[in-house]
């Protein structure tokens, strides 16, 4: 699985990228994590406000930090 | 030593003076309200008329206002930025956006008017609005002939968050500014207290009875993080400029900016649209050169140019609309910052 954090450097950007570490641990679940810091690179998944969470190249929230639950939710795939 | 003894006690000076009343109390209601705004308002919302279908008038009347509701700090704003030029709008209201955004979100027009006067937060505020739709028209009218293409629409996602009608909104954020405006009132102590705290109730029964589940957290949690963004970086601020203007002679000043010459806000407006300011420091700057002499006029200029460029943000928004477009976008902002300072300054000041 792969996971991109798309952010440009902000809090909430850092601070989604942790949660995502938190969620795999979690869930024991291994993923290769990228973050995506290029406003180009952001463009081109289309998103306007970060951050935002990518999985296998679908764009899954974008501009908000997802609950817990949430996020839970998109790294099992359901 | 005597030197850096002088220049210690300015900064702790200057640092006591913002932690004084009138600043807290403006700036506590603000940032509950930037809080609730990142929180209530759904982007997507505001996004929709940004987007390539949109009209016009409406992509640049909502560029202009909206950094209110979205933006605090430009990092956000430069990823908007890019959305709206290759998703959206396309380059003209791009470029009122970018503008307007950093001059016009709650936290610094509140500081603006606590620190400094509320005449300059008003002015700021409606020059941001006005200078930032007439410099992204002349943009699109300079680069008319070749229109970007556009990388494709903005995706529409689902939001998590339930929708409140418009009218909670109002209701929910004007009384939150009513708090904001009585607390910074002349109004007697007592007086203050009485309507706040019964404002506040009031909107404890609408978050009770409103709010879904988690929303008040987020809201709290939101409030939170923006004053660990702000708050230390704008104190740092405020002791350095404490420290520079003791020790900087007032003569320097007055003779460079003392004066409202356009060359004097010619000079404020290129300095402000070079140095990077940190969100907010901007205003700890332009108040501490007031109290050394500085023009209303100039510091108005310093105040428009300041947030909206940067060298580092020009780097930035080079990389996403090329050269020419940069570089007529930075001319336009020093000509109409000068301009706007130099107006304000000759009528009002």
């Amino acid at each position: 699985m792969k996971i991109e954090v798309l952010g440009t450097g902000c809090a909430k950007c850092n601070q989604l990228e942790k949660d995502v570490y938190n969620a795999l641990a979690e869930l024991d679940i291994a993923a290769e994590v990228t973050k995506v810091k290029d406003i180009s690179k952001i463009m081109a998944y289309k998103v306007m406000v970060t951050p935002a969470l990518v999985i296998d190249g679908e764009v899954k929230t974008a501009g908000r930090l997802p609950r817990k639950e949430e996020l839970h939710k998109y790294i099992k795939g359901e | 030593m005597q030197f850096i003894l002088t220049m210690l006690q300015g900064g702790v000076k200057e640092i006591i003076s913002y932690l004084s009343a009138h600043v807290i109390t403006c700036l506590v209601p603000a940032f509950f309200i930037a809080g609730a705004m990142a929180v209530l308002v759904t982007k997507g919302a505001v996004i929709k008329y940004f987007g390539s279908q949109a009209k016009r008038w409406v992509a640049y009347g909502v560029a202009s206002v909206s950094g209110m509701l979205l933006a605090v700090c430009s990092c956000t704003i430069l990823p908007l930025f890019a959305g709206i030029y290759n998703l959206g709008a396309g380059l003209g209201p791009a470029i009122t956006f970018l503008y307007s955004g950093p001059a016009i979100n709650i936290l610094a027009i509140a500081l603006t008017g606590a620190a400094i006067g509320w005449h300059m937060g008003i002015a700021r505020g409606v020059g941001a609005v006005l200078f930032s739709i007439i410099i992204g028209i002349i943009m699109s009218l300079l680069f008319r002939k070749d229109e970007q293409k556009r990388l494709g629409d903005i995706e529409s996602l689902p939001e998590e968050r339930s929708e409140k009608s418009g009218i909670f909104l109002i209701l929910f954020f004007g009384v939150m500014v009513a708090i904001l405006i009585i607390s910074t009132s002349k109004l007697a102590p007592w007086i203050k207290i009485a309507l706040d705290l019964s404002l506040i109730n009031s909107l404890a029964i609408m978050v009770h009875h409103y709010f879904v589940e988690g929303e008040f957290r987020s809201w709290m949690e939101e409030t939170w993080s923006l004053v660990k963004l702000v708050v230390p970086t704008l104190l740092v601020g405020v002791f350095l400029v404490g420290m520079v203007t003791a020790v900087l002679p007032p003569e320097w000043i007055s003779s460079y900016v003392g004066e409202n010459t356009l060359g004097a806000n010619f000079a404020a407006s290129l300095i402000g649209a070079l140095f990077y300011f940190s969100t907010l420091t901007e205003v700890p700057i332009v108040k501490g050169l007031m109290d050394l002499g500085m023009n209303q006029g100039p510091a108005l200029a310093l105040l428009l140019a300041g947030p909206a460029v940067s060298i580092p943000n020009l780097l930035v928004i080079n990389r996403i609309m090329g050269f020419k477009r940069t570089a007529a976008y930075f001319i336009l902002v020093v000509v109409m910052a000068t301009l706007t300072g130099w107006l304000y300054g000759y009528f009002f000041a």
